[in-house]
């Protein structure tokens, strides 16, 4: 496959904008489509959608035509320790409260660093979450607990 | 004498103890993020706006417009001292900023950069002052066609100032459009693209994509990247101009003034485009025997002056119209929402104290940026360097419960580490997400203005080109996007964005 596109960066992006843009129009005719009188709420989205189908069949074709740099290989670590952290996050902070959710997700996330250490990075999460913890809960009255029901609090 | 009476209703906002003091709050913060590494305004500003919710909404919006142009400032600090430019519009001012503090005049650049900024502040201010007034009076005549049509232009510019290929510009426009009308159709009441779920049936919020592309995205790249900060200087001394200095940087300043305020107004233009065009003109006029690229002083003066001046009359378009020009002016928008006002034409007649009180804000703002900012610049000298693997755990800590903030919900959470996900992958392919920002804060009103449009031309497109002041927006939209497929043209672009 690789032969023939030469530009993958043209070829990805052009798929990404072209498999949006169809599963636009599909999703949008489920929708009344109305008339260009009275747009129906399918009528912009298949319009969006058909325009960003061109835009990506067109750059699809273009990455055939000219060469272009390889895209590179992705920072999986990374990537799933940051993202990962703050997933885990948005499922413990109700059951387990802000602080304790906030200090394993410093943590977690702290992790994807080169120059990461254990006792630095406990250290920040402690100061972190509860100074957040404190700020946001008793200080702007967001809605979470401190330390969560799990705890039996 | 209006414009006196409107000045005078906008200090006596603006001095008021609260909002001079959380405009000084705004500004030192939008130093220090702009000084720090891997922070962007538009993130700042979203993790930011949760706390702003109790404020008066004219506080809340001095502030946010405080760490705006705060940030530029720190970001040609960082640009001069380390040529990294904290933000895209000091990239320009990295290049002789930079080989000037090589030379050990490392303190003139600070100095030249902030004597402009606030010269170009100040004139802006007036310029704003002088300007809104009539284009919202204009604005308030627009028919929905006139006001499709701007939009079009607005999106048109977004994708001149974006980098790389125009094809993907438009690609990511058109994915922020529809991204942008995921959730409840206001009109027919159907749910859109929510796939059955009901957390996404108010639709996507900006603050939980711009701190997923902005916030987590770039804390990945910056990750990957590993890159660590070299200093130039360790101590800045000679913060001073001589007279002599200071009347060879007058002219630049003042040309880079109008070139920046010019630009600022237009949709989609501001304060990136403008510091590169003052840096093309005075690259041209240049009489000094230091070239430019070599730390030639006008080579800052204009461009930071032009910057400034650019992000300031930037709020004209947003004010006025209710169009953001950058994604902050697009955060400052959701800002506004949150406080219940709807940005456009009205808010000067019906909300005066506010728009006038932001405007005069600015200038004040600019005060504090050159009283505190140079004598603070021990301390920012030595943030420049803070320990990134130290601070990224914390502005994701900011992020999650700025987001979680919103709506209580840890959907929001969910949504924005896909963002985050996203975000990483246009930046691997190359593709820029400010286009996709203002689609996405677009999309909404533009399905709007094209429906009530056609619903009057009784469904004839026709009526974009017949009536006259649409058909010229369209026109000029089109002649931006002609002149970035002009081969010329675009070669220029891509050596000015490679720079």
């Amino acid at each position: 496959m690789s032969v023939f596109i030469k530009h993958p960066r043209d070829f990805f992006a052009g798929l990404m904008y072209a498999s949006v843009g169809i599963g636009a129009i599909v999703m949008a005719q489920e929708y009344n489509m109305g008339t260009s009188v009275r747009m129906g709420p399918g009528y912009f989205p298949t319009l969006l959608g058909g325009f960003l189908t061109l835009i990506g069949v067109i750059s699809m074709i273009r990455s055939f035509l000219h060469a272009g740099e390889t895209i590179g290989a992705f920072c999986w670590k990374e990537i799933a320790l940051v993202l990962g952290s703050v997933v885990l996050f948005g499922v413990l902070a109700r059951g387990a409260g802000l602080a304790p959710s906030l200090m394993l997700m410093v943590l977690v996330s702290a992790w994807a660093s080169d120059r990461f250490k254990l006792g630095t990075a406990l250290a920040l999460a402690v100061v972190s979450s509860v100074f957040s913890a404190l700020v946001f809960v008793k200080g702007l009255g967001l809605p979470f607990a401190i330390v969560g029901p799990w705890f039996g609090m | 004498m209006d414009i006196l009476a409107n000045l005078s209703l906008g200090f006596s906002t603006a001095f008021s103890l609260g909002n001079l003091f959380y405009c000084f709050i705004g500004v030192v913060l939008g130093t220090l993020i702009g000084v720090l590494p891997g922070l962007g305004p538009v993130a700042t500003i979203a993790m930011l706006l949760p706390v702003t919710y109790r404020f008066e909404p004219v506080t809340a919006l001095i502030m946010l417009a405080g760490i705006f142009y705060g940030a530029q400032y720190g970001g040609s600090t960082t640009a001069i001292l380390v040529n990294l430019p904290g933000e895209a519009s000091s990239v320009i001012t990295a290049l002789d900023g930079h080989a000037m503090a090589r030379r050990g005049e490392a303190g003139k650049a600070l100095a030249t950069a902030a004597i402009g900024s606030f010269i170009a502040g100040t004139i802006a201010t007036f310029l704003i002052a002088l300007f809104a007034p009539p284009l919202a009076e204009m604005a308030l005549k627009f028919g929905p066609a006139e006001y499709f049509s701007l939009l079009v232009l607005g999106l048109a510019v977004s994708i001149v100032l974006a980098h790389g290929s125009l094809l993907h510009a438009l690609g990511m426009i058109f994915l922020g459009l529809l991204l942008g009308i995921v959730g409840t159709d206001v009109n027919s009441g159907a749910t859109r693209f929510t796939f059955g779920q009901d957390w996404l049936a108010d639709g996507v919020n900006f603050v939980v994509l711009a701190m997923g592309m902005y916030g987590l995205g770039e804390i990945i790249n910056n990750l990957e990247k590993k890159g660590t900060r070299e200093l130039m200087a360790r101590s800045v001394s000679g913060l001073r101009l001589s007279w002599k200095e200071f009347k060879g940087i007058l002219a630049p300043v003042l040309r880079g003034t109008a070139v920046g305020s010019f630009l600022g107004i237009l949709p989609g233009g501001g304060a990136v485009l403008s510091s590169f065009a003052s840096y093309a003109v005075e690259k041209k006029l240049s009489k000094n025997p230091i070239p430019f690229g070599e730390g030639a002083i006008e080579g800052v003066a204009g461009p930071e002056s032009a910057n400034n001046a650019g992000s300031q009359t930037s709020f004209i378009p947003m004010l006025t119209l209710g169009i953001p020009s950058n994604p902050t002016m697009a955060i400052m928008i959701g800002a506004m929402m949150i406080h219940s006002i709807q940005p456009g034409p009205s808010v000067l007649t019906e909300q005066p104290a506010l728009f006038w009180g932001l405007i005069a804000s600015m200038w004040i703002g600019n005060f504090f940026l050159i009283v505190l900012n140079l004598p603070m610049i021990g301390l920012w000298v030595k943030l420049i360097t803070a320990p990134y693997h130290l601070m990224f755990p914390v502005i994701v800590v900011f992020c999650a419960i700025g987001v979680v903030s919103i709506n209580n919900s840890e959907w929001d959470v969910f949504m924005m580490a896909f963002f985050g996900f996203a975000g990483y992958m246009f930046s691997k392919l190359e593709c820029e997400p400010a286009p996709m920002l203002l689609g996405f804060i677009l999309g909404p009103m533009m399905e709007e203005y094209l429906r009530r449009a056609l619903l009057m031309s009784s469904g004839d497109f026709s009526v974009f080109v017949t009536r006259p002041l649409s058909a010229i927006l369209l026109v000029v939209a089109a002649a931006a996007l002609a002149v970035v497929l002009l081969p010329s043209i675009s070669q220029k672009r891509e050596e000015t964005f490679k720079e």
